[in-house]
């Protein structure tokens, strides 16, 4: 037991280095509170937070759950379309010209703002929030991958060369695995827009989701229900983060990065 | 007619010529080059750096065009990479996300033939070349030589007729060296393999080859080519002999007479 304790403050730890800081930010925070008698409607305190959360958690997770399974539809259609489009782009010297030229054009562009677009589309189901949060997910996507099946080494497509291997080979056992880690660091970053995506989605069309809860909650001007769906989707967002970085470990052992 | 009195050559190289397009303006790499290489003869090409070594093995494996001349394989003028070839390049190119023998058998994979069936020769190669035991590893936990070493058992995987080989052991120790210039002599020696093998080397060239290719630089050009009448099988102690002498020393100063090497 005493060991335990004494290892609380010794040694190397991530877990309980991030653990220390979020316990003494929210305990700093508490005692802010309590110590300046803020309004509630301007800072609620962590406690009355988790009181707010405690009183309908069902409505919460509910809300959590579809705006997670928009993240991740989305995100899973980014990364599908994504790298169909990364291959079409690399293999065809038309498409490069064309849809990729566009697409780097179009990402320069204030994505959010067409938002209001989709729902005009689309209505306010879940379509033009899947539409939003793909929009903005599968630059990334494209862009790294593209990037990946390029940079292959000459001397290795010159060994495949060598031994008349056909280009679906070449694409598949040399150019994809090659492109891999790069789909990977374009992945993370799709991860936080899907969710990001998903939220604007929400709230420029409705219906359900943390980001509506946000949106409904500041209207009756309750504070504290804003913000514990701001700690829910912070939440969501680190574990999607983390599984994007556990699946990539697995993925790859053979890369630098993960030796 | 002909051909009963001298065979065919296996390649056949005729005042071919490289020029590299380039931004600061046309390299020649190779000019008038000549060439025949009979079927299963091992050929070593020296020259000093920059000489056009790596373009002229390029150029016979279709890997670049020739911008002169015609270079023909088997009877057949080029156009592309020829069938029945293998190539070992200066770097080893493995893929790092598969194993020495995913890689080796990469070979048979890409030439679109069963890997089953060369499984088990793709374990005796490795074998040969001391990688017994190291199949399962990856590339980036072996060390340059056991790479550079797994990256010929590739080549040679599917039997090739055509062996090329870009300075394979130059990166490598002298003992590692000595030691694979034994085994690969060994191989070509069972088999009718036609191999053109670089290298900066003189005494490795020597001790491998039927025939010497000396080349020359700016532009890169054929020197002089030398029969070494040694007999077969060599053994590392040859290079004691005062005739294995006598050819490097012949070279060497052939070199020193273009003022290539200084004496
Ligand atoms: N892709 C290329 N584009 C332009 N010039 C090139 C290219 N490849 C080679 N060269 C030029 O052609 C010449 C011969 O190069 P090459 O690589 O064949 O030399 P090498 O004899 O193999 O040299 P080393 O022994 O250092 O490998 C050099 O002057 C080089 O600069
Ligand atoms: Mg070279």
């Amino acid at each position: 037991m005493t060991d335990w304790f004494r290892s609380l403050f010794t040694g190397e730890s991530r877990t309980r280095d991030i653990a220390l800081v979020l316990i003494g930010s929210l305990l700093l925070w508490e005692g802010c509170v309590w110590l300046f008698q803020p309004p509630a409607i301007i800072l609620p305190a962590p406690s009355d937070i988790w009181q707010s959360f405690i009183a309908t958690p069902g409505t919460f997770l509910r809300n959590m759950l579809y705006t997670l399974g928009t993240t991740a539809l989305a995100f899973a259609i980014s990364v599908a379309l994504g790298v169909i489009l990364a291959i079409g782009i690399v293999q065809s010297k038309f498409l490069e010209r064309t849809v990729y030229t566009l697409l780097v054009a179009i990402n320069s562009v204030p994505k959010v703002a067409l938002a209001p677009l989709f729902v005009i589309w689309l209505g306010t189901g879940l379509e033009p929030k899947i539409s939003v949060a793909v929009m903005l997910a599968i630059f990334p996507i494209v862009i790294d991958t593209v990037l990946g099946l390029r940079s292959v080494d000459p001397d290795m497509l010159n060994m495949a060369r060598a031994t008349r291997a056909s280009k679906l080979d070449v694409l598949l056992k040399i150019r994809l695995p090659n492109a891999l880690p790069s789909l990977f660091a374009g992945m993370k970053v799709a991860i936080s827009f899907a969710l990001v995506g998903a939220i604007v989605g929400e709230f420029v069309a409705g219906g359900k989701g943390l980001g509506f809860l946000v949106l409904t909650a500041q209207g009756q001007f309750d504070t504290t229900r804003v913000f514990v769906s701001l700690v829910l989707l912070g939440l969501m967002g680190t574990v999607l983060f983390y599984i994007v970085d556990i699946a990539e470990r697995l993925a790859l052992p053979w890369h630098v990065s993960q030796r | 007619m002909n051909a009963t009195v001298r065979p065919v050559p296996y390649v056949a190289i005729a005042n071919a010529g490289k020029v590299y397009p380039s931004s600061h303006g046309a390299v020649t790499a190779l000019s008038d080059i000549n060439l025949d290489i009979r079927p299963g003869e091992f050929i070593s090409i020296v020259g000093p750096s920059g000489c056009g070594k790596s373009t002229l093995m390029k150029c016979v494996a279709g890997l670049e065009t020739i911008t002169g001349g015609t270079i023909s394989v088997a009877g057949q003028p080029l156009s592309g990479p020829p069938d029945g070839m293998g190539v070992v390049f200066q770097r080893d190119v493995l893929l790092d996300w598969r194993t020495i023998l995913d890689n080796v058998l990469l070979q048979a994979e890409f030439m679109g033939r069963p890997r089953a069936q060369y499984r088990d020769r793709a374990m005796q190669l490795l074998d040969r070349f001391g990688l017994g035991g190291f199949e399962k590893r990856h590339p980036w936990e072996l060390s340059g030589g056991m790479r550079q070493r797994a990256s010929i058992c590739r080549a040679l995987l599917c039997d090739p007729d055509l062996l090329l080989m870009d300075e394979p052991f130059g990166a490598l120790d002298a003992m590692t060296r000595d030691d694979l210039n034994v085994e690969l002599s060994r191989i070509w020696q069972g088999t009718n393999k036609t191999v053109l093998f670089i290298t900066h080397s003189i005494s490795e060239a020597v001790f491998l080859a039927d025939r010497v290719v000396m080349m020359s630089r700016s532009p890169g050009r054929i020197v002089d080519v030398i029969d070494i009448d040694l007999p077969r099988p060599r053994s590392l102690s040859i290079r004691e002999t005062p005739a294995f002498g006598a050819y490097t020393q012949c070279i060497r100063h052939h070199f020193a007479e273009l003022g290539i090497l200084q004496e």
